[in-house]
C-alpha cells in the first residue's frame, strides 16, 4: 500500500530524517515507535507533503506521489489525524466533519458508521470544534479523516494527553478499522497501546530506523528500552 | 437636530462603502495574512469600470435605457476590480505568503502602478459619473430633513452585499472552505483541499468587492485616479477596530467610524474631527488590542 524508499526530510536547513525506508502493506497496522524528537511526526508530515522532501520516493499503491502537492495526496487516499488533532477551532463539529467530504470535492454524506463509532459525537454536531474536551477533539479528528474511506489511515500519537477510558475507546475503534479492511500506520510512544492492536512495528531513533520485526515477535523490554528516555 | 440627524445618515451611508471594501480587505488579510496596500486601487478601478459602462451607455445605446446603467455597472465593476484582484494574486501576492512586512512594500508599488494606469487611460483630471435620474431627489421625513435616494440606494446595495457575502462565507460549501483554510491551512490542506486555489479566488472576490464599493461612491461625487488613496486608510481603520477576519466585526466597526467620525466632525471641524476619531481608535486598541469582536475558544494553538 505504502513504500517509503530512501527519504530524506528537512525544516529549513536541518535534516530531520536521514534516509527511511518503511513499508505499509495492505490491511496492515503498522507502527513507528521512538521518543520525543527523533523525527516520527515529521515522518507522517512528510508523506502528507507538508515539509521539505528534497530526497527519496513515497509510492501509494505502486504510484509516486511525492511531487504531488499535500492536497492532492488527501485525494489519492490518505486519511491523516494529526499530533495536537488540528480540529478546525472556529467551526462547528458538523462543519468540522462536512470538511472530511472535501476529498470528493465536498460530495457525498456522513454515514452513519461514524456516528456508531463515536457517539459523542452525535451529540456535539452543533457545538464549536475549540470547544471540545481532548478526547472528544481526537475522536472527531478520527472521524473527519474516515468520512471520506480513505485507503491509508495516519495517526500522530493517537493517545496522548487523553484519559485512559477513551483511549481504550480508540483501541476498540482501530481495531474495527482494521476489520474493516482499512490499512493503517500509527506513530506512537505508548507501548502498551500498541501491543494489542498492531501487527508490525519500526523504531525510529534520530532520523533512521534501528528496528523492525512483528509485534509478536517483539521482545517488548529491549524496545521499551530503545523508546524510553 | 435636523442637520445632526442628516449628518449622522450621511455618515453612516458613506461607512457603509467603506464596510464593503474592509470586508475585502479583512478577508484576504484573515486568509493570507498579506496586507495589501493597493486594495484602495481595486476601488478605484470599479469607479472606472462604473464610468466605462455609462460611457458606453450614452453613446451606443438609446437615451431611454440610460438610467438603468447602473444595474449593469455594479457587476462590472465587481468583475473588473476581481479580475485585477485575480491577476495581481497570480504575479505578486502568491510569492508574498507569509512576508508581511515585505507584502506592505510590494503592494504599495503596485498601487502606484495601477494609479499611474489610470492616469494614463483616461487622464490625470477626475471624471464625472452621472446619477441615473430615478436616483435624483431625496425622500422628505419632515420639512428640514430630506435623506437623498442615492445614499438610501447605497445603504440598500451594501446590505444586499453583506448578506450575500454572509450566506457565502457561512452557508455554503466553498464559505466552509475559506474558513478552514483561515484557521489552519497545513490541515485542510491535509483533507484535500486546495489551499492555492481557495487563495486566488478569494483574494479575487476581496477585490471584488472593493470594486462594487468604488461604483458606489461614483454616486457620491467625482472620480479620479487617486480615489483609492483618499479611502484606503479608513477603510483599514475599520478592520482594525472590528477585529481581523470577522464579519459582525466590520459590520460594527464601520458603523462607529461612520457616525463617530460625522458627530466629532459636527462638534469641532473636519481636520480635528478626524484627529479625534483617529485617537478614540488608538486608545480603544490598547483597551482591546484584537478589536471588537474577537473569537475565544478551547484550543491551544493560537
Amino acid at each position: 500500500m505504502l513504500e517509503v524508499k530512501n527519504l530524506q526530510a528537512f525544516y529549513g536547513e536541518s535534516i530531520i530524517l536521514k534516509n527511511i525506508n518503511l513499508d505499509v502493506q495492505e490491511g496492515r497496522i503498522v507502527c513507528l515507535l521512538g521518543r520525543n524528537g527523533v523525527g516520527k511526526s515529521t515522518f507522517l508530515k512528510s508523506i502528507m507533503g507538508l515539509v521539505n522532501t528534497p530526497c527519496g520516493s513515497i509510492r501509494l499503491q505502486g504510484s509516486e506521489i511525492i511531487d504531488q502537492p499535500t492536497y492532492a495526496r488527501a485525494r489519492a487516499g490518505i486519511g491523516y489525524v494529526p499530533q495536537g488533532r488540528d480540529i478546525f477551532p472556529h467551526i462547528s463539529v458538523k462543519e468540522n466533519l462536512q470538511l472530511g467530504l472535501e476529498v470528493n470535492n465536498g460530495k457525498g454524506n456522513i454515514s452513519p458508521e461514524v456516528y456508531e463509532l463515536f457517539p459523542i459525537l452525535k451529540e456535539m454536531l452543533a457545538r464549536k470544534g475549540g470547544n471540545l474536551s481532548g478526547g472528544q477533539q481526537q475522536q472527531l479528528a478520527i472521524a473527519r479523516a474516515l468520512v471520506a474511506h480513505p485507503k491509508l489511515l495516519m495517526f500522530d500519537e493517537p493517545t496522548e494527553g487523553i484519559q485512559p477510558s477513551i483511549i481504550k475507546d480508540i483501541g476498540k475503534v482501530i481495531l474495527h478499522l482494521k476489520k474493516e479492511g482499512y490499512t493503517i500506520l500509527i506513530v506512537e510512544q505508548y507501548l502498551e497501546f500498541i501491543l494489542d492492536i498492531a501487527d508490525y512495528y519500526y523504531v525510529m531513533d534520530k532520523g533512521t530506523i534501528v528496528a523492525q520485526g512483528f509485534v509478536c515477535d517483539m521482545d517488548k523490554e529491549t524496545i521499551q528500552h530503545k523508546i524510553s528516555i | 437636530m435636523d442637520t445632526y440627524l442628516l449628518q449622522i445618515f450621511n455618515g453612516i451611508s458613506v461607512s457603509s462603502i467603506f464596510m464593503l471594501a474592509a470586508l475585502g480587505l479583512a478577508i484576504t488579510f484573515g486568509l493570507m495574512k498579506i496586507i495589501n496596500m493597493a486594495h484602495g486601487e481595486f476601488i478605484m478601478i470599479g469607479a472606472y469600470a462604473a464610468y466605462v459602462i455609462q460611457n458606453i451607455f450614452s453613446q451606443y445605446l438609446p437615451a431611454s435605457i440610460f438610467d438603468f446603467y447602473f444595474f449593469i455597472a455594479i457587476p462590472a465593476s465587481f468583475l473588473a476590480a476581481g479580475i485585477f484582484g485575480w491577476v495581481l494574486e497570480r504575479l505578486v501576492i502568491c510569492h508574498l505568503y507569509g512576508r508581511a512586512l515585505d507584502s506592505i512594500l510590494a503592494t504599495w508599488g503596485v498601487s502606484l502602478i495601477l494609479q499611474q494606469l489610470a492616469r494614463s487611460i483616461f487622464g490625470a483630471p477626475n471624471v464625472d459619473v452621472k446619477s441615473p435620474d430615478w436616483l435624483n431627489g431625496a425622500l422628505l421625513i419632515h420639512p428640514g430633513l430630506q435623506l437623498p435616494y442615492k445614499r438610501l440606494f447605497i445603504m440598500l446595495m451594501v446590505i444586499i452585499c453583506m448578506t450575500a457575502i454572509y450566506y457565502l462565507m457561512y452557508r455554503s460549501n466553498y464559505g466552509r472552505k475559506i474558513r478552514a483554510v483561515m484557521q489552519n491551512r497545513a490541515m485542510a490542506a491535509s483533507l484535500g483541499i486546495n489551499t492555492r486555489k481557495i487563495d486566488a479566488y478569494t483574494f479575487a472576490f476581496g477585490s471584488g468587492l472593493a470594486g462594487i464599493a468604488g461604483c458606489a461612491l461614483t454616486l457620491l461625487g467625482s472620480i479620479g485616479p487617486t480615489l483609492g488613496t483618499n479611502y484606503i486608510v479608513d477603510t483599514f481603520m475599520v478592520v482594525v477596530l472590528g477585529g481581523v477576519g470577522s464579519l459582525w466585526g466590520t459590520i460594527a466597526g464601520g458603523f462607529l467610524i461612520g457616525t463617530g467620525n460625522t458627530t466629532l466632525e459636527f462638534l469641532t471641524d473636519a481636520t480635528l474631527g478626524k484627529v479625534l476619531i483617529f485617537t478614540l481608535v488608538i486608545i480603544f486598541l490598547q483597551w482591546r488590542p484584537k478589536g471588537l469582536f474577537t473569537i475565544n475558544s478551547r484550543s491551544l494553538d493560537e
